[in-house]
């Protein structure tokens, strides 16, 4: 793995008021590359991808997207730069229909601009965009419904395809299954493996079964911390890792999630 | 194949409004006419922030009150001159669209930094300065009395002068349905779709690469433009534009319209408009108390149906198409005559009450109706409007518990004739 990263973060930190959230962070991605991201609750996984995605500014540090600083921008630079995000916690358009909250989503790579003096339908990129995710992430058939009125599961799908409907090169996907069954689990991974083939993707994930069957490479987080990098084979023998978070958070994990099932 | 419904309906509708002044011709009826057009456009544009982009403007008499002015100084300098004539009244409202544009622009840039409460609290805020410091410049706007000017000047065109209230009338029709237009085609827009997804989820709408404050500003200033047209074409109308067209109250009319014919549709402020003008100037004809009949009417609608009268239209859209319609007309017929009870109780109970509190003339006390002398200061009137008002609202409940029971299987009877 000797290319250029595409996404490098650097020495980043991040406190709110008196407390530190993130404790000197270095992370390379290389392009193409599947990584996961895991740790325990509260670990600052989420926080991170809002540093890395303009949603929050890092206290210190810098962040780097194939070679532009970032660490600074808006969100809506970081988007136009190719980098795309899903949220935890399910962030749609409510209102819309599916099909509006897709076209939403690749209006701005496909030409549509601020432009008040073309149709809507009339940017076709952005249309036939729409219609590819909407086939991708199986929602066809509920093309016309609101948003709002989805399930749970169709809404996971749904914040995925709006994520990727711009068409980033580099994906940061916040516990696309959480919450979901088996099943539902198992086809949302079928799901991801899908639509990010061939781009660089970080997914948050918190069952290990979905982060060792998709991860080429795995990063642990605790306290703030990536106290380890790797290959999931090196991760799960990792004597630090083991001690800190598999030996008792993983085995937990595990159990609550069989438990769960 | 899909422009065709629309051109359908379109036709019979435009036959209509070319029609109505020779249904109506009296001189009250095409003002209150000319009125609402105005009133339509206004409505729209205030739409375009409340019900598209999910902001509440306090203060969006700014952009008509502006454009009007700027329209009145465009018609007093070319009356001035004697040039152009008709031709200049035709594009008038194009330019105070186009002052109501710049002040969008440029009041835009201040006001839509912010969404949410913070926007409602700055479009009050900026109103309010922009009412308050035109009095202060008599030279633009004229000060307590405004300014006037004559519409009739210059050469005729095809013996259009615009004096008659008629001609002037088809003018605001047409740039009526001009703006309609362009506001209705602007919601399908890449714009119009990102307005729609600020209003939702403006957090969303920066992951997905748009700036929810650039959206905002564009939907302003644009909206600034529609409501301009409008006071240009008040400009014309009226002969006369005053501070007040500025103001709050102005403000606060607009938002009435919209919200009571319902935000949640594009045709909904049209309802609004038209209704709340009517009720404007017809009620206020007939009573005093108008304002608080009106008041009451806006309580009703909030309460009852907060998605306006529009949403009242939608709800009946599906059942309508299915044929399911008929279950209820005959609960509504059964509804109407405890309506009528309820609603005349409680109109001679706010009569005799506004009587013998002295909201009309002092002393005045007594009044006809039908030819009856009614005298507020007796018993009898009281206790009929009183027995009218809770008789007949007792005998309402019951009656819509029925129209209550039967549209709930019209709703279960709809959603599953839409599943097949
Ligand atoms: N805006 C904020 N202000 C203050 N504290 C915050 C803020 N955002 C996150 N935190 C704190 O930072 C810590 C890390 O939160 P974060 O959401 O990043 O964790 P996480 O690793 O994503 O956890 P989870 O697995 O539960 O999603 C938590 O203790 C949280 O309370
Ligand atoms: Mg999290």
């Amino acid at each position: 793995m000797s290319s250029a990263p595409v996404l490098q973060l650097a020495g980043v930190h991040k406190t709110f008021g008196q407390t530190a959230i993130i404790r000197g962070v270095d992370l390379d991605l290389v392009a193409g590359e599947r990584h996961a991201l895991i740790g325990p609750n509260g670990a600052g996984k989420s926080t991170l991808f809002n540093l890395i995605s303009g949603r929050l500014h890092a206290t210190a540090g810098t962040i780097r997207l194939r070679g532009a600083d970032i660490t600074r921008a808006t969100p809506q630079a970081i988007n136009r730069m190719g980098l795309a995000r899903s949220f935890q916690v399910t962030n749609l358009f409510h209102r819309m229909t599916v099909f509006e909250n897709l076209r939403c989503g690749a209006l701005r790579s496909r030409g549509g601009g601020y432009a008040f003096w073309r149709r809507v339908d009339g940017v076709a990129e952005a249309n036939a965009r729409a219609d590819e995710v909407l086939d991708a992430i199986g929602l066809a058939r509920r093309r016309e419904a609101t948003a709002g009125e989805l399930t749970y599961a169709e809404q996971r799908a749904l914040e995925i395809g709006v994520t990727i409907a711009c068409g980033a090169d580099v994906i940061l996907l916040d516990e696309p299954t959480a919450g979901m069954s088996r099943s539902e689990s198992a086809a949302a991974v079928a799901l991801i493996r899908k639509v990010t083939a061939g781009k660089t993707l970080v997914m948050v994930e918190h069952d290990m079964d979905v982060v060792f069957g998709l991860a080429d490479r795995v990063s642990v987080l605790v306290y703030g911390e990536v106290i380890a990098t790797g290959a999931p084979d090196a991760i799960h023998a990792n004597a630090r890792v083991q001690e800190a978070y598999l030996g008792t958070g993983l085995a937990q994990a595990g159990a609550a999630e069989t438990a769960h099932a | 194949m899909k422009g065709r419904p629309h051109l359908v309906a379109a036709l019979p509708a435009l036959a209509c409004l070319v029609a109505l002044p020779f249904v109506f011709p009296q001189g009250f009826a095409l003002s209150l006419m000319c009125q609402m057009g105005i009133a339509t456009i206004f409505a729209l544009s205030y739409n375009m922030l409340l019900g598209q982009t999910g902001l509440l403007s306090f203060g969006h008499a700014v952009y008509f009150g502006l454009g009007a002015f700027c329209a009145m100084h465009v018609l007093r300098w070319a009356g001035g001159s004697g040039g152009g004539g008709a031709w200049v009244v035709i594009a008038l409202p194009l330019v105070g669209g186009l002052g109501g544009l710049i002040a969008g622009i440029v009041l835009g840039a201040i006001t839509t930094r912010r969404a949410g409460t913070i926007f409602a609290m700055i479009s009050l805020g900026v109103g309010e300065m922009v009412a308050s410091v035109a009095p202060m410049f008599p030279a633009l706007f004229g000060g307590e009395a405004g300014l006037n000017a004559n519409r009739v000047f210059g050469a005729p065109l095809f013996g259009i002068t615009f004096g008659p209230q008629r001609q002037v009338y088809y003018l605001i029709v047409a740039w009526a349905l001009l703006a309609a237009w362009g506001m209705h085609a602007l919601t399908r827009t890449p714009l119009g779709r990102m307005a729609n997804a600020a209003r939702d989820n403006p957090e969303r709408a920066q992951f997905v690469g748009y700036h929810p404050q650039m959206v905002r500003f564009l939907m302003l200033a644009l909206s600034g433009f529609f409501a301009g047209i409008a006071g240009g074409l008040s400009a014309i109308n009226y002969e006369i534009v005053t501070g007040e067209s500025l103001g709050a109250h102005t403000s606060a009319l607009v938002l009435l319209m919209a919200f009571i014919g319902g935000i949640g549709q594009f045709y909904g402020p049209i309802i609004g408009a038209v209704l709340v003008t009517f009720l404007q100037t017809a009620l206020s004809q007939y009573t005093h108390a108008w304002l608080f009949y009106f008041g009451l009417f806006f309580l009703f609608m909030v309460l009852e149906a907060p998605g306006g009268i529009a949403s009242l239209v939608q709800l009946h859209r599906e059942p309508w198409r299915q044929g399911l319609l008929r279950w209820v007309w005959p609960q509504y017929a059964l509804a109407a005559l405890p309506v009528a009870l309820t609603l005349a109780g409680l109109i001679g109970v706010v009569e005799l009450v506004y009587r013998v509190a002295g909201g009309v003339e002092a002393g005045e006390t007594s009044w006809k109706l039908f030819g009856n002398a009614i005298d507020a200061t007796r018993w009898q009137p009281w206790a009929l409007a009183l027995l009218l008002f809770a008789g007949g609202g007792a005998w309402l409940r019951r009656a819509w518990s029925g129209v209550a029971w039967q549209w709930k299987m019209v709703l279960l009877a709809t959603a599953r004739g839409k599943d097949r």
